[in-house]
């Protein structure tokens, strides 16, 4: 049997009486990228958050590489390797670009005193190497609340692979980003297959995700409605039935 | 090929420094040195209206020996206020630590010693403040109410509980005289610097590693400045606030000791009038009622203005009733201030 990176099994996720989720099935193989597609409120979001750790799911199950994960809370998620750039970006603007790159995972000792050397000093690195910010703007010391749109979700985007993850999950990462910005973030999502790792994709442009994912989820109303490799369907269909669905709740 | 691989080595084994700039300290530093300017600007002010009393080593004496029982409060409050919450219970939990500290002396009273029946009543009275702060925090982490009210509600409770404990009596506490701890806690070193001033050097210095070295620290700052962001991030926002709330309840029952031992007297009504005075110092000291900011520096000069002016007033020659009015003055003057660097600083 093959072992997915990641597995849902008849996941629901329910507030109070409003279901956000009913029993989604979804998978992730190794090396491969799948976009998650939907109208707002399909369930998007609330399906990240379950696979981060931030939402318990009511019921069903969910498996990293074969192993059931029980009670996955956001730092167990990251120890499994799920790094996650969110839609809402999950900066503190007040505070210095080194918090922010190692928010949530200060480098510290055993006594949990701050390495602050090393995490400016990585955060220097992973700016001019990764980032390629070379504006006097953006230093390790600078405030994130001051950069640009690009270079927040640079950060966001940065910190996400600086942890070793194997799974990327990227939550409307071209949100308030130009043209330009979204052409360099796809490019970048390309090079995460590239690397070996898989991703999920989130996007309100279908031609991004129509680009970068092997294959993709389509969510209506909190359940799957449909799945397809991206070889097997062009663009435009894809389109036809993604407005199909939202108007009538299926394919056909 | 090589040669390059070495240059990237040696690149980031090299710690990442900036050559040092007035510009860039100025701006990094803006709330410190604000207030570090009006403490200064005051002072000047007080030594040219009354050189005799501040050329003279008295009154920092005097300075020294009362401003501590409230400043040393201040310090976990800023944390507090960070992480963007407040904290008006502290003045009950002052008492409370020492009804709980009496409770323990009463009833230890078949061990002979009287330095071991005081020691053992100081650590109650310091777990009975952590417990009440630990109360306050799980009332607002887990109901989710804010904790402006929640901590309005406590500071009635437990100042009605010391009431209703003590009968509203009030007692002596000569007996901790006789025992080292009172020279610990409350003498004089060299007949000038009095200890109290020492523990509030000590819990400023501590407050400041915590907040500035400490993992702690960084995530009380996450936590104020964007508490969602901290918990999709990972950081348990909860438990970083409700041990926030007991460090000021620890405190706080500290300086119900300290004072206390001061007088060598209990009063029911022990820490009123230290609620304004140590939220006046937070405040004055630059940090943000919205949280993610906020210095322990900002803090420490802020209570010695705080507590210098109403001896200040009387000694430049204004009746006391000028007191409350440069308060004011001071106070709002100073958060305007405050408010203008930041928004230079962003």
């Amino acid at each position: 049997m093959e072992e997915y990176r990641l597995e849902l099994r008849q996941v629901s996720k329910s507030f109070g009486e409003v279901k956000a989720l009913e029993n989604i099935n979804f998978q992730l193989g190794r090396n491969e990228i799948v976009g998650l597609l939907g109208d707002n409120g399909a369930g998007k979001s609330t399906l990240i958050k379950i696979i981060t750790g931030y939402y318990h799911p009511t019921t069903g199950e969910i498996y990293f590489n074969g192993h059931k994960v029980k009670d996955l809370t956001v730092p167990k998620a990251r120890k499994l390797g799920v790094e996650t750039v969110y839609q809402e970006r999950a900066l503190a603007e007040l505070q210095t670009l080194w918090r922010n790159i190692f928010l949530g995972r200060e480098l510290c000792n055993s006594m949990g005193f701050l390495d602050i050397q090393r995490m400016r000093n990585e955060t220097h690195r992973l700016m001019t190497e990764s980032m390629g910010f070379t504006s006097h703007a953006v230093s390790p010391d600078s405030r994130v609340g001051k950069y640009s749109g690009g270079e927040k979700q640079g950060v966001a985007i940065v910190r996400a692979l600086f942890f070793e993850a194997e799974i990327i999950v990227l939550d409307e990462p071209t949100m308030g980003l130009s043209l330009k910005e979204s052409a360099k973030l796809v490019n970048f999502v390309k090079g995460i297959k590239e690397a070996g790792k898989s991703a999920i994709f989130i996007d309100h442009n279908i031609f991004h995700v129509y680009n970068v994912a092997d294959r993709v989820v389509v969510l209506d109303r909190g359940k799957v409605a449909g799945e397809f490799l991206t070889q097997n369907i062009s663009v435009t269909e894809l389109m036809e039935k993604m407005v199909r669905v939202a108007e009538t709740g299926k394919f056909d | 090929m090589n040669s390059h691989t070495n240059e990237t080595a040696t690149e980031v084994t090299q710690d990442y420094k900036i050559p040092f700039s007035l510009r860039r300290f100025v701006r990094a530093y803006s709330p410190q040195l604000g207030i570090l300017g009006v403490f200064l600007t005051l002072w000047f002010i007080f030594i040219v209206s009354a050189p005799d009393t501040f050329l003279s080593g008295r009154i920092y004496s005097a300075f020294m020996t009362s401003i501590p029982f409230f400043a040393i409060m201040a310090i976990p409050l800023t944390i507090v206020v960070i992480a963007k919450e407040i904290d008006l219970s502290f003045p009950s939990i002052m008492a409370m630590g020492m009804v709980a500290f009496s409770f323990v002396y009463n009833g230890t009273a078949f061990i002979g010693n009287g330095t071991v029946r005081v020691l053992l009543a100081m650590i109650g009275a310091l777990v009975a403040g952590t417990i009440i702060g630990w109360l306050n925090g799980i009332i607002i982490v887990k109901f989710g109410i804010p904790s402006l009210v929640v901590t309005i509600g406590t500071q009635f409770f437990w100042r009605g509980a010391v009431l209703v404990l003590t009968s509203g009596t009030n007692f002596p506490l000569t007996y901790i005289k006789e025992t080292f701890l009172y020279p610990v806690l409350v003498g004089k070193i060299g007949g000038f610097l009095p200890m109290q001033m020492v523990w509030l050097i000590v819990i400023t210095i501590i407050g400041w590693v915590l907040l500035n070295r400490h993992k702690f620290g960084a995530h009380v700052y996450l936590t104020g400045d964007n508490i969602n962001s901290a918990e999709l991030m990972g950081i348990n926002t909860g438990r970083v606030r409700i041990q926030a709330f007991m460090l000021v309840g620890l405190v706080a029952a500290f300086a119900g000791l300290l004072y206390s031992f001061y007088i060598a007297y209990f009063w029911p009504s022990l820490g009123d009038g230290y609620l304004l005075n140590t939220l006046a110092s937070v405040f004055l000291g630059g940090t943000s009622v919205f949280g993610g900011t906020g210095t322990i520096l900002g803090t420490f000069l802020g209570a010695f203005i705080i507590g210098a002016i109403e001896a200040a007033t009387v000694t430049v020659g204004l009746t006391g009733f000028w007191t409350q009015l440069i308060y004011g003055f001071i106070i709002v003057l100073s958060v305007i201030m405050h408010t203008y660097l930041r928004k230079r600083g962003e």
